[in-house]
């Protein structure tokens, strides 16, 4: 018969780009597992607060486990704190939520989004159990080897090592950015069997957050 | 035979057992020989009872006295059934319970009203001295609901906290709000646990708590004994007579109140208990929560201090004259009867 597997893989792609005062961040909505597809219209997206956005692939049981709990995490901080949590401190709990698990993980890829507390756009990249760190860009999930190098073409910054230190956030403007997310999801839907159906992009700025959804090729 | 006695001790681990439970009952009658002296001489009680405060409006004084009378006979027991709250007077009263309600009595004054869709929280501030900042009395519990207490806060702020607890728990289970019933239970529960352990004391917190949910806004108060009750309008707090009794006179037309007139009437009551001293947006604190005409949800939110400043004004302009209320207040928690004030 074989063991019970506790995990599976719902596939899709997450992506987020970090902006001089923006932060966009989108994932396909194709739900599958194995050869199927179950849903073509499933959000991967959360708000966590309303200046922070996590986008997650993976099992999307364990990724809506953890969804609840950063929520009720963020509620708890507000109630102590008097005030919501920003992107950098939601990264931290995030790792710290991630690590807990360590020996049973969330089957969870997470790209956290948003703006930090001087209001530039910040992005963090994490792997199933909590390692993390804050980029430019980043893209996870079954799309991503396809849609990395892309980024790293168009959005490559010189490395932070070197002295001065140089902002990894890209100098293009919002609309560009949305543009280059399109391009990128419409090519990983060419050849990842996992990503297609639409694309949700959640944009944030100061004066709040935007969605939009884009049609992709859903073979 | 002495001998005979110590040679049989001197044989084995048990050697001091004898002597030592000698000792204990020696030890025993002299430790427990004073508290029955006590008892043979209530009179002396009656000099220790601490003089109730006397109340500024004469109407509620005699209340005061009246119920005072009741109470001598029973009086004489009290000191002797007060030490911890798992004793019963012969009265059948737990006197640590009411002493504890007592301490509510002792906060600075927080009043409560509803209608069918909107809940006011209102209390007056009261700072510990000019140099320090008020005490927070009011807090908020969930998106949809939260309190406003009078009494000890710092048993009110942990009370808060668990009932803060108990909303996110029970919205991650259920991914819905917890009913305002259930809180006020969850609440009553907890608070009747200290009611019923020896090494536990009362809650000295009274708390208005107010929220929406499925089926309107509501309005409870829970008290130190664990008993809850819903209202309509509610005060608490030291003044709060003043306070309930201009509440009593206008509670039936609330249902239909808009949001802005309950708040005026929160603040009117207020104004009441703060008994000649001039009401502004400093020394109270006004909070709201309920569901607008469109159906979207106000969540549970401290009104600014301008925006209560204006309406503090626009309220002194059109200042009516207060209406003398001649019967007396039939209130919603009988105190002056046999039956002790939690046992309603």
């Amino acid at each position: 018969m074989g063991r019970f597997d506790p995990y599976e893989n719902n596939g899709g792609t997450c992506v987020a780009i970090a902006g001089t005062d923006y932060c966009v961040v989108a994932a396909d909505t194709r739900l599958s597992v194995g050869y199927s597809i179950l849903t073509r219209d499933h959000s991967k997206i959360a708000h966590l607060a309303d200046k922070c956005v996590l986008a997650s692939s993976g099992f999307q049981g364990d990724v809506k486990a953890l969804q609840k709990n950063l929520s009720a995490k963020e509620l708890v901080y507000e109630h102590n704190h008097n005030k919501k949590m920003s992107c950098p401190a939601m990264a931290q709990l995030l790792s710290n939520t991630l690590y807990y698990k360590r020996f049973f993980p969330y089957y969870a890829f997470n790209v956290l989004g948003g703006l930090d507390s001087q209001g530039k756009g910040c992005v963090f990249t994490y792997d199933a159990v909590g390692s993390y760190e804050r980029t430019g860009y980043s893209a996870q999930g079954t799309g991503a080897a396809l849609m990395m190098p892309v980024l790293d073409n168009q959005l490559k910054s010189p490395s932070p090592l070197l002295l001065p230190a140089r902002d990894a956030v890209t100098p293009l403007s919002e609309s560009d950015a949305v543009d280059l997310v399109k391009d990128v999801f419409a090519s990983a839907t060419e050849r990842d069997i996992y990503t297609g159906d639409k694309v949700e992009i959640v944009v944030i700025n100061r004066s709040g957050s935007h969605r939009e959804c884009i049609e992709l090729r859903k073979d | 035979m002495l001998t005979h006695y110590t040679h049989s001790l001197t044989s084995g681990p048990r050697r001091n057992t004898h002597l030592l439970l000698c000792w204990l009952a020696f030890f025993s009658c002299s430790i427990l020989e004073p508290k029955k002296n006590t008892a043979t001489k209530p009179e002396e009680h009656a000099d220790r009872e601490p003089k109730p405060y006397a109340h500024s409006d004469p109407k509620i004084a005699r209340e005061i006295q009246a119920e005072e009378d009741e109470d001598e006979a029973s009086r004489m027991f009290r000191n002797q059934y007060d030490t911890d709250v798992t004793t019963w007077s012969p009265a059948g009263r737990l006197f640590q319970v009411e002493y504890a309600m007592e301490a509510v009595k002792q906060g600075s004054a927080c009043v409560g009203l509803r209608s069918r869709t909107h809940a006011v929280l209102a209390a007056a501030n009261k700072a510990a001295s000019e140099l320090s900042s008020h005490q927070r009395k009011v807090f908020r519990v969930a998106d949809h609901a939260g309190v406003a207490l009078a009494g000890l806060t710092a048993d009110g702020r942990v009370l808060s906290r668990f009932l803060r607890s108990e909303c996110i728990n029970h919205a991650f289970v259920y991914d819905a709000p917890l009913p305002v019933s259930r809180l006020a239970l969850r609440l009553a529960d907890k608070a009747q646990v200290c009611t019923q352990r020896s090494w536990k004391r009362p809650y000295g917190v009274g708390l208005l708590v107010a929220g929406l949910d499925e089926s309107g806004a509501h309005l409870y108060y829970n008290c130190p004994s664990g008993n809850y009750f819903e209202y309509q309008a509610f005060a608490i707090g030291s003044r709060s007579q003043a306070a309930k009794t201009f509440l009593e006179r206008r509670f039936e037309g609330y249902n239909d109140y808009t949001p802005d007139q309950l708040i005026r009437d929160a603040l009117s009551a207020i104004k009441e208990t703060l008994q000649g001293e001039k009401l502004t947006s400093s020394n109270c604190t006004v909070a709201i929560v309920g569901r607008k005409d469109d159906g979207t949800v106000e969540p549970f939110e401290m009104i600014d201090n301008k925006r209560i400043q204006e309406i503090i004004e626009s309220m002194e302009a059109v200042e009516e004259a207060p209406v003398a209320a001649a019967e007396s207040s039939s209130m919603q928690e009988d105190k002056g009867t046999d039956a002790a004030p939690m046992d309603i």
